[in-house]
Order: C-alpha cells, then sequence, then structure tokens
C-alpha cells in the first residue's frame, strides 16, 4: 500500500514524513517539553478524576462567567507562547553582529516574527479583551447571561480552535515567513508554497468566527439586556468601551474575512486577486487588511480605557470627571478608526492629497485620546488615591502612553513617516502603545476583577514585583528600538553589519530578560495566591468599594449573577445603593429561568481544526467529510427546542443564605 | 423603565424587582441576526469594492460586452424579485397560523430559488466553456467571486430553508420556528437586495463599460 505514491498522496494530502521539522534541535526539544508537559497534565486530570467536572462544568458552559474566564486563560497560555518567541528574537538579534549567524537561521526566524505577531494580536490581546468584556459586561448592565449564551460558548471555542492550529504548525510543517499581516506577493503561492501560509490563513478564518460572533453577541446584550433604569449614559464607562469595542468588532472582521478568503482563492484557485500579472493588484490586498487592521488597535485599546476609567474613578473614590466627554471621546475614536487606515503604508505612492488626509485624520484622534488622559487627571486630582495594583498599572499606561501617543503622531507626518517607514521606530511605537496602553490595561483589568471573578485577591507582594519588572524591562526592552529605528535600522533583520548596533540590541534584550521576570512573578503570584486564598478571601463582594453593579453581588458570583433584576437610578449606581440606605434582600427568592448547557460548541470547534487541518494539508476528502459534518451538526442543534431550565427557589434561597453568612463574618473580623 | 426612573425622587427608592417576569425568550434575536446581516453585508461590500477597482482589468481577456447575456440575467432576477415575494406570502400565512399554506408558499419560494441557483449555474458553465475562467483575470476573478458568493449565500438559504419546513412540519408554527422563519426571511430579502446591487453595478454598468 506505501510504495503506491498517487494512493498516499490521495490519503495524506501533501502531508510527508519531511513536513514533521526533524532537522531543527530546537523545535525538537520544545516538542519533548510540550509533549512531556501535556502528558503530565492529561495524568493529572485523570488521576484526579477531573474530566468529568471539566466537561460538565466547563467546556460545555454557558454562563458567560466562566466563559470569560477560559478566554483569559487561553490567552495568558498563549502569552507565553507568543513571549517566548519575542525573547528569541531579542536574542537572535544580540548575538548576529560581527559575523556571526546567531542562532536561528533565516527560515526559523522568519516564522517566528510572524507568528510573535499573530499570536499576540490574535490569541494574547484578542482573548483577553473579549474575556473580560464577556465577564464584566453582563454583571456592569444587571444581567443575568449574554443574548445568546450558546453562541458564547460556540465563539469561544472557535477562537481556542485557531489558537490550535498556530500551535500545531510548530510541529507539524511550518507557519507563515510573511509578517504578522502576510501581504502578497510573497503570501501568495508563488513565494511562500508552503503550509505555512496555508496555517495563517485557517487559523484567522476560524477564530475570526468566534471573533465576530462574540461581537454580535455582546453587542446585542448592551443594547437589548440592561437593567430597568439605565439609559445609555447611565452606562458603566467599561460597558461604553466595549459597547463601541463590539460595534468595530463587527464593522471590521468581516473584512478580514473577506481579504483572506480572496487570498485563499489566489492560492488555492490560482484566480487573480493580488498577483503581478493578469490584472492583480498586491495594493487592494494592503487596502483591504489596514481597514480591518486599524479598527484593530482601537478595538484593543477601547475595552483597555474603559478599564483605566473604572479603575481611576474607584480608586481615586470618586465619579469619573467628565462621563459624558469620555462617553464622546469614545465614540469619535470609533468612527475615526475607519478613516486613518491608509497612514500604514503612506509609501504607497497615493500623492499628496490622499496622504495630508489620512495624516490630519490621524493626528486628530489625538484629540478624543487627549481629553481622555485629562478627564483620568481630573478624576485623581483631590481624590484619596488608594495605590492598589489595578491603580499603580494605571498610572504606569498614563505615562507611557503619552510617549507612545506622540511618537504615533511624528508617523502620522507623511514625510516623517517616509523616512521611519518599516523602521525600528514603528515597532518600537506600537509596542508603546500595545504594551503601555493594551496590556497595562489588561492587568489593571485583571487585578481589579480577580476578586470578583474568584472570590479571593491577588498576592500583591508577588504583584508589585511583576508590576515594577515588567514596566521598567518595558522601557529598556523599547526605548533602545526608537534609537535605532531613528538611526535607520528597519525592522525583521536577521543579522547585522554594523557593529557600533549590538549595544541597544544587547540592551534591549535585557529588557525582554526583566520582562520575563515580570511574566513569572505574575505566574508566582498566582500560584502564591491561591495557596493563601484563605487569607486574601473577600467576603464581602466589594473589596475596592467599588461603584459599579457587578460589585453588589457575592464574589464569585453565582450562576444567576442577580436574584432579583437591579433597578438603576444612578449612574455609579451600586454606589448609589450604598449611599442611600439599599438593604440586601434576604428572602422572597424565586425560581430563575437560566439557558441550559450545551457540547455542541466544542464539537463544532473541534471538527473545524480538522477541517482547517485537511484544507491545509489538501486532504480534499477529509475536507468534505468534516465540512459535512460541520454543516449536519449544527442542523442537528437546531433540532434542540429545549434548551432552558429554572434555577429552583430553594437552591437560589441556600446560595443567598451562604452569602448573608458570608456578609456577616465579613463584618465581625 | 420609565416606571423606575420615576422613583429618583420619591424618598423610598426601589432598588430591584420583587415581581420577576420571564424574559421572552429570544427577545434580542431579531436585533443580533439584524446586526449579523449587517456584517454579512461588509463581506459584500469589500467584494463590491474589489470588483470596483479590479473590474476593468481585463488582461487582454474577454470583457463584460463579450459576456453577459442581459435577457438570461433578466430571467435570473426575476426569478429571485419571485421568490422573495412568495416569502412575503408565506410570513403572512404564518401570521395567520395556517400551516398548510406557510408551507406551500415556502416551497414556492425554495423552487424560484433554486431556478436562480439553475441559471447561474448555467451561466457560470457556459462562461468557464468559452474560456473565461475565474483565472483569466482580475475581473474574471472579482466577478465570478461576487456573484458566486452571492450564490453560496442563496444555498446556504436554501438548505435553511428546507431544514425549517422540515421544523414546521414536525412542531408547527411554535413561538421559536416562527422567530427563526423571520430570522430567515430578513436573510432572504438581503440576499435581494444584495442582488439588486450587482444586476446594476456589474451587469447593467458593465454592459455600458
Amino acid at each position: 500500500m506505501f510504495d503506491n505514491p498517487e494512493l498516499i498522496k490521495l490519503v495524506f494530502g501533501r502531508l510527508t514524513l519531511e513536513s514533521f521539522p526533524l532537522h531543527e534541535p530546537i523545535l525538537v526539544v520544545t516538542f519533548i517539553v510540550v509533549a512531556l508537559g501535556g502528558i503530565a497534565v492529561v495524568g493529572a486530570l485523570t488521576y484526579f478524576r477531573l474530566w468529568g467536572y471539566l466537561w460538565h462544568e466547563w467546556f460545555t458552559t454557558v454562563d458567560h462567567k466562566r466563559i470569560g474566564i477560559m478566554y483569559m486563560i487561553l490567552g495568558i497560555i498563549m502569552l507565553l507562547r507568543g513571549f517566548a518567541d519575542a525573547i528569541m528574537i531579542r536574542l537572535q538579534q544580540a548575538m548576529a553582529f560581527n559575523g556571526s549567524e546567531g542562532y536561528l537561521n533565516a527560515h526559523h526566524f522568519d516564522q517566528i516574527f510572524t507568528a510573535h505577531g499573530v499570536i499576540m494580536i490574535f490569541f494574547v490581546a484578542m482573548p483577553l479583551v473579549t474575556g473580560l468584556m464577556n465577564f464584566v459586561v453582563p454583571l456592569q448592565i444587571g444581567a443575568r447571561d449574554v443574548s445568546f449564551p450558546f453562541l458564547n460558548n460556540f465563539s469561544f471555542w472557535m477562537t481556542a480552535a485557531g489558537a490550535a492550529l498556530v500551535m500545531m504548525s510548530l510541529f507539524v510543517g511550518e507557519f507563515a515567513r510573511t509578517g504578522w499581516l502576510a501581504y502578497p506577493p510573497l503570501s501568495g503561492i508563488g513565494y511562500s508554497p508552503d503550509a505555512g501560509m496555508d496555517y495563517y490563513i485557517w487559523a484567522l478564518q476560524i477564530a475570526g468566527i468566534g471573533t465576530l460572533l462574540s461581537g454580535v453577541n455582546l453587542l446585542a446584550t448592551i443594547v437589548k439586556m440592561r437593567a430597568p433604569g439605565m439609559t445609555m449614559m447611565k452606562l458603566p464607562i467599561f460597558t461604553w468601551t466595549a459597547l463601541c469595542t463590539n460595534v468595530l468588532i463587527v464593522a471590521a472582521f468581516p473584512v478580514l474575512t473577506a481579504v483572506l478568503a480572496l487570498l485563499t482563492l489566489d492560492r488555492y484557485v490560482g484566480t487573480n486577486f493580488f498577483t503581478n500579472d493578469f490584472g492583480g493588484n498586491p495594493m487592494m490586498y494592503v487596502n483591504l487588511i489596514w481597514i480591518w487592521g486599524h479598527p484593530e488597535v482601537y478595538i484593543l485599546i477601547l475595552p483597555a480605557f474603559g478599564i483605566f476609567s473604572e479603575v481611576t474613578s474607584t480608586f481615586a473614590s470618586k465619579r469619573l470627571f467628565g462621563y459624558t466627554s469620555m462617553v464622546y471621546a469614545t465614540i469619535v475614536i470609533t468612527i475615526l478608526a475607519y478613516l486613518v487606515w491608509l497612514h500604514h503604508f503612506f509609501t504607497m505612492g497615493s500623492g499628496a492629497s490622499v496622504n495630508s488626509f489620512f495624516g490630519i485624520t490621524t493626528m486628530i484622534i489625538s484629540i478624543p485620546t487627549g481629553a481622555k488622559i485629562f478627564n483620568w487627571l481630573f478624576t485623581m486630582y483631590r481624590g484619596r488615591i488608594r495605590f492598589e495594583l489595578p491603580m499603580m498599572w494605571t498610572i504606569a499606561f498614563m505615562l507611557t502612553f503619552v510617549i507612545g501617543g506622540m511618537t504615533g503622531v511624528l508617523l502620522a507626518v507623511p514625510p516623517a513617516d517616509f523616512v521611519l517607514h518599516n523602521s525600528l521606530f514603528l515597532v518600537a511605537h506600537f509596542h508603546n502603545v500595545i504594551i503601555g496602553g493594551v496590556l497595562f490595561g489588561l492587568f489593571a483589568g485583571i487585578y481589579y476583577w480577580f476578586p470578583k471573578a474568584f472570590g479571593f485577591r491577588l498576592d500583591p507582594f508577588w504583584g508589585k514585583m511583576s508590576f515594577w519588572f515588567w514596566v521598567v524591562g518595558f522601557y529598556f526592552a523599547f526605548m533602545p528600538l526608537y534609537i535605532l529605528g531613528l538611526m535607520g535600522v528597519t525592522r525583521r533583520l536577521r543579522t547585522f553589519e554594523d557593529p557600533s548596533l549590538q549595544i541597544w540590541f544587547i540592551i534591549a534584550g535585557f529588557g525582554a530578560f526583566l520582562v520575563a521576570i515580570g511574566i513569572l512573578s505574575f505566574l508566582i503570584q498566582i500560584f502564591v495566591s491561591i495557596r493563601n486564598r484563605e487569607a486574601l478571601r473577600d467576603l464581602t463582594g466589594d473589596p475596592w468599594d467599588g461603584r459599579t453593579l457587578e460589585w453588589s453581588t457575592a464574589s464569585p458570583p453565582p450562576a444567576y449573577n442577580f436574584a432579583f433584576t437591579p433597578v438603576i437610578h444612578d449612574l455609579d449606581s451600586w454606589y448609589d445603593m450604598k449611599k442611600r440606605g439599599y438593604k440586601r434582600p434576604e428572602k422572597g427568592f424565586r425560581a430563575i429561568h437560566m439557558p441550559s448547557n450545551t457540547g455542541t460548541g466544542i464539537i463544532l470547534a473541534g471538527i473545524s481544526i480538522v477541517f482547517g487541518f485537511a484544507m491545509i494539508w489538501y486532504i480534499w476528502w477529509l475536507a468534505a467529510v468534516t465540512a459535512i459534518a460541520l454543516v449536519a451538526v449544527s442542523i442537528g442543534h437546531t433540532f434542540n427546542y429545549k434548551r432552558d431550565f429554572h434555577i429552583s427557589a430553594d437552591e437560589v434561597v441556600s446560595s443567598e443564605n451562604a452569602r448573608t453568612e458570608l456578609l456577616a463574618a465579613g463584618l465581625k473580623s | 423603565m420609565s416606571r423606575a426612573a420615576a422613583h429618583v425622587t420619591t424618598e423610598d427608592p426601589v432598588f430591584y424587582l420583587t415581581d420577576e417576569h420571564d424574559h421572552a425568550e429570544g427577545g434580542s434575536t431579531m436585533f443580533g441576526f439584524w446586526i449579523y446581516l449587517m456584517s454579512d453585508c461588509l463581506i459584500f461590500a469589500v467584494l463590491f469594492a474589489t470588483y470596483g477597482v479590479l473590474g476593468g482589468n481585463y488582461a487582454a481577456g474577454p470583457a463584460p460586452k463579450d459576456l453577459f447575456d442581459l435577457p438570461l440575467v433578466a430571467v435570473n432576477t426575476s426569478m429571485l424579485l419571485f421568490s422573495s415575494i412568495t416569502y412575503g406570502f408565506a410570513m403572512l400565512a404564518m401570521a395567520k397560523g395556517r400551516v398548510g399554506s406557510t408551507q406551500a408558499w415556502l416551497a414556492l419560494t425554495g423552487l424560484f430559488g433554486a431556478a436562480f441557483l439553475c441559471i447561474e449555474l448555467y451561466e457560470f458553465a457556459h462562461m468557464i466553456h468559452e474560456g473565461a475562467t475565474p483565472q483569466r483575470s482580475a475581473f474574471l476573478s472579482s466577478f465570478f467571486t461576487l456573484v458566486g458568493t452571492h450564490g453560496l449565500h442563496v444555498t446556504i438559504g436554501l438548505i435553511w430553508l428546507v431544514t425549517l419546513m422540515v421544523q414546521v412540519a414536525r412542531y408547527g408554527l411554535i413561538q421559536a420556528n416562527m422567530r427563526r422563519l423571520m430570522c430567515l426571511s430578513m436573510f432572504w430579502h438581503f440576499l435581494d437586495v444584495i442582488w439588486i446591487g450587482v444586476f446594476t453595478f456589474v451587469y447593467l454598468m458593465g454592459m455600458l463599460r
């Protein structure tokens, strides 16, 4: 059987033994470590008999809180992978001077910088942002779940399926070598005939379905599921930013889907959208992908702005300064997000008028953003600021982000951009705003809402360790890149000629090392906090003296979130309730109508992985079978009409009584 | 909400509802599906834009005038427009609770949709036979992709239609099924609107080029 090449090709497509990178010692060692770790985890889960628990309580859950937590776990795991790529880049660039080739060959290095970008944006920042929105938004608006609970589960698993495909590319075949946006013609079939580019396409397409559906879901939730009395201008500011972010997701991700589909047709069918001949136009791809790509960065930063607003107001113990202007600034940024895409390629040659238009719209964005910075400063002004971890991250953000914002305005000037285009200055700029803005915001959010999610705080000592190593490490890692960029060093270089540049790369590498300690401290912190959870326990449900509805319920919240639907009278609704003598209801509980769990989401995502894999390796029979299976399972799911159940009044009473006891214990201590 | 707002001024504010009414199941479905349709509309927007940019790049191959058969496209368009009318009648029958006539109108809608697809496939086959393949030029790539994506949507609509007919036959016009029929109705009319764009922008304007 195995001596018939035609048959083997029919069964395995283009997957051969050579597809496994056995000749790359780095990958082989990585694989062994990952395999051992995987076996250990699977063994532990089996030994402690946790599979049933995971399946029934987590994998099939439609509870927005648990789905949110699973998104966060996915994001943090992928952060480790993305950071491993980062530190490999830093090490290579610090070494490859004076004729040294470093330790990575070009084939491997190009995959690493591509994977780093793709993973950090799609599988770290996106899941962390979506996870926080998923967890927080329904609680902030007084809802019991999102509008479409099953879709929520499905969205998460599709995102995880995309991440799984990217991870698979590490050991089966290779990843794209094109940079994170995969410009054609380099990403076309002529220059990238291998499977790496196809891993990129299918991972992003599958994860993109999840992102789009979760955007639709959260948008409908915020518009339709608000508690009585919560008018749009009484919406908590994080929910406002989440609303705008989801508008952006719904309006931007279809463009990514479409443009990747066109690239797929070019690669699989031989059409001529982005080719150099037969009338194709590669710049069409660059325009389209940035029409998605620029809104994407606001998709990431807006929720971070929302987190900073909540944190500043809470820890300054003051109402947020300029709530209305904050809302309008968010909306203006949302709109402007669509009017700036061309600043990513001023060098395309679109002429002075077009470049001026996009340069000016780009600079205008700094106005609403600047208004936000001043609002935060005025919120802090004369407040009684408590320097807890979320507040520390917020202040670090304000200092760092202003620097990144200013270099952004610099790059928005087309003549300056012609010089700095594609240089390390650009790399420093966007890391400055994405790490200094998005990531710092996510850390602030994680520290802020962790007690709500798990019922205990994170250990402050290791948190401060993590904070200082991250912040200092960030400056060491990226300030040298600004200098190198100004000196004309372009991005994605593997080796260098000029020995005088080496010192800057070594400093940047040192910064990455500090960040590694920061990440390690974060992991230690989680471990230490779980061990000391009794000492760190939050009995009140309101550890920070919060102002919005999520702090009115228990930590962690019961499955139904609120025993009675809250009624809102004021913007800072929970603060208002505390001030006006709100008494927690202790009797009269009723049964609560809830959606039931389903395994369809994880099954569909699992089939999608196989489908993606089959398409990547040209295993056509498997692709056909899985495509039919996807349709069949989806249709089968619609024949299930019984999708809800009631939490009985007795259960509500017992969990609310437990909370009454906790609150009493909290008052005594 | 107005009731709750009135409490702001009273001395004894109400902070929670004690008499819980069950939320109507699927209360956000119409809104959510509308949002989804708008995102789908953007996919078509990208394909239209791509056709707008690349539609004149014939690469010394055939141009719209050499390929398009307007009478055939007119027949095709009428099939789709008729299917929208018959779907409308199905919705009217549904509103009156008549299972039999709802099913009949849905079946007719499906037939018109299938006729549309057959004519489109015939047109495609004919063009490919003449050497006007999607690979021939950027114009043809964007033509086949735009029109084909619409056709793919109609195909999905047909599968959905058949599924719903089975579900109506099995469970009757229950609330959940009526909601699903409403969603498919939006989807079906949406495809009609897109087709008007394709007919005008691709076929009619193409003949003028």
